[in-house]
């Protein structure tokens, strides 16, 4: 066990990537979205199957998304769409054109900044009818 | 150089990515893989990332944001739209990129976090099953949904 725990620790598992402050918190953020969206679409899938079973058994499905609290954990889907798509739109602006790799840390607060307006204006749509 | 979206895998004096290619020092992260099946999964997840840009925020934008959101969703509005084959086609290709791109996005954190490859296979051939499966009903249902079969839904 110890063993095992000082092999981790020399190979560099468990503290991954290790960029600027700006980045390693864009990579964690990446990584967290992604996955509450791939696992949130498991079950999308399952529901929309279900409309080929006809009105009665769709409509009793999708009154769970009618929820105010499903609503709320909707507004959390979508800001971590967003998130997710903005900061994939950066990784590719690095990716592509490697020289603005030298400008890292304004594009990283530049896509915080168009994400944080995107989701005031989605906000604004999204939490009055969670809390009607 | 791939700065921002790949993990470490420092060591100390030398470093190189999965493919044996030295990386120089001081840069974190892991090489963009520049052969074999890991560079056309790198190119995939961007492309289909551009692909999806449009179809899953085009797709936030008019079933969460537009009109009453979820709220205006139902079987009729379902039926309704899938009887343009736009809509049909568009969230056919969506549901193929988004399984395509979660998938391969898990397993590319599997690299990291699970190290022995009887468990990371395990899992990642758990969620190949489960991509393939609901790939599948999926497929079927938006090919073979047929409203008329519920007679006056659509308005």
């Amino acid at each position: 066990m110890a063993d095992r725990q000082t092999r981790r620790r020399d190979e560099g598992y468990g503290r991954l990537y290790r960029g600027s402050r700006e980045g390693q918190w864009s990579w964690v953020l990446h990584r967290v979205t992604g996955v509450v969206v791939i696992l949130f679409l498991f079950a999308h899938v399952l529901d929309t199957a279900v409309v080929g079973w006809g009105p009665a058994a769709y409509d009793r499905v999708v009154s769970i998304y009618k929820n105010p609290v499903v609503q709320f954990l909707e507004w959390i889907l979508v800001a971590a769409v967003l998130y997710h798509a903005f900061n994939g739109v950066r990784i590719m602006i690095v990716d592509f054109w490697p020289r603005a790799a030298r400008r890292h840390r304004e594009l990283s607060y530049g896509t915080i900044g168009v994400f944080v307006a995107v989701m005031i204006w989605v906000s604004i749509v999204m939490l009055p009818r969670v809390f009607r | 150089m791939a700065v921002d979206t790949e993990p470490s895998s420092e060591q100390s004096g030398h470093r190189a990515d999965s493919l044996g290619t030295p990386l120089p020092r001081g840069v974190a992260g892991r090489a963009r893989p520049a052969r074999g099946g890991e560079f056309w999964w790198w190119l995939f997840m961007r492309v289909s990332g551009i692909v999806l840009l449009f179809l899953a925020v085009g797709h936030v934008l008019i079933m969460h944001l537009g009109g009453s959101g979820v709220e205006r969703v139902n079987f009729g509005f379902v039926a309704t739209r899938w009887q343009s084959p736009l809509w049909r086609t568009w969230d056919w290709l969506l549901l193929s990129l988004a399984i395509l791109h979660g998938i391969n996005g898990l397993r590319v954190i599997t690299l990291d976090y699970v190290r022995r490859p009887g468990v990371r296979l395990t899992i990642n051939g758990f969620f190949t099953i489960v991509g393939l499966v609901l790939f599948a009903l999926g497929t079927i249902v938006v090919v073979t949904f047929d409203p008329s079969k519920w007679p006056g839904v659509i308005k």
